[in-house]
């Protein structure tokens, strides 16, 4: 099974890096974005065969480490 | 003849800027691996210094909250101990939770490596005793993720607390905006205040030829 963590800045917080590649797409001039937000993605493999085990220690290990949920949200996807 | 511990992560590299400082002071140091479990004995004051631990990968300091050493600290500070975090420090204090808030990319995204004026905010508390309130000191900063986040009730809880230490001015006190911190905040304590951290650097700061003695009082105050 393999776990896609999705790892953004909080709604609010400012996205210093965001910001600065939607500058750059205004200046080439691509037109119609209205916000830029830029996250990462963590892919882990996993030798788990359940489903809600493995969402559960996903979840764990993103509120422990992968995220820091002072100032940042985490979405977890099971392939 | 005070007893400093400081710590070395892979990557750290004010290891040995710290170790001089506080030996220039008068303190006996310890630099201690973050494999160990225990700090040394006797240890009065812990320091976690700047550098880029783990290479600063997934965020700055993330990673070095669980070194082993990192437990005797939390333990250290739980029972009063006083613990400064420098830079990288300050990062790894905030991710293992002993500080409020969070380090953010800086607002222009440059790593910024200059000497920068800072306002003391407060100084009823051990680190910064020697200075005087609203005095402005001339101290190194070096860092790319210095901008300080912390949302509104905890920034309330700052002030009310007189967690603020120093805030990022220009020359007669004003704040000014360096790196996108929340209010121009460049350091805060802990509501106890025996946990210290703060972006810039003041064991860079010691002697005028380098460009300040600044850092001195700030240091002295920990050692007292």
């Amino acid at each position: 099974m393999t776990a896609i963590v999705n790892i953004f800045l909080k709604d609010g917080v400012l996205d210093p890096q965001g910001k600065a590649i939607h500058h750059a797409l205004d200046a080439m001039n691509f037109e119609g974005v209205e916000d830029v937000r830029m996250g990462k993605q963590i892919v882990l493999k996993l030798s788990a065969t359940n489903r809600d085990d493995a969402e559960k220690e996903v979840e764990k290990m993103a509120e422990e480490i992968l995220a820091n949920t002072v100032i940042e949200d985490y979405t977890i996807e099971l392939v | 003849m005070r007893h400093v511990a400081i710590l070395q992560f892979p990557g750290t590299n004010c290891d040995l800027d710290t170790k001089y400082a506080f030996e220039k002071l008068g303190c006996k140091t310890t630099i201690v691996w973050h494999k160990e479990s225990l700090l040394p004995e006797g240890s009065e004051l812990v320091v976690v210094p700047g550098g880029f631990s783990y290479g600063d990968y997934l965020r700055s300091g993330a990673i070095a909250q669980f070194s082993p050493i990192m437990q005797a600290v939390i333990e250290f500070a739980n029972n009063g101990g006083k613990v400064l975090g420098i830079c990288n420090g300050f990062q790894i204090l905030t991710e293992v939770g002993l500080l409020p808030g969070a380090l953010k990319r800086n607002i222009g995204l440059h790593f910024i490596s200059r000497f920068q004026r800072l306002k003391v905010v407060n100084n009823t508390n051990e680190f910064l005793q020697k200075c005087d309130k609203d005095e402005v000191l001339n101290i190194p900063i070096a860092h790319a993720d210095g901008n300080y986040y912390i949302d509104e009730d905890g920034f309330k809880e700052l002030e009310a607390n007189e967690q603020i230490l120093v805030r990022y001015s220009d020359e007669k006190g004003e704040p000014v905006v360096v790196n996108g911190s929340v209010t121009s905040i460049a350091g805060v304590c802990n509501k106890n205040k025996n946990v210290f951290g703060l972006m810039p650097h003041p064991e860079r700061a010691l002697e005028e030829i380098l460009g300040s003695q600044d850092g001195i009082k700030m240091l002295e105050g920990l050692i007292a």
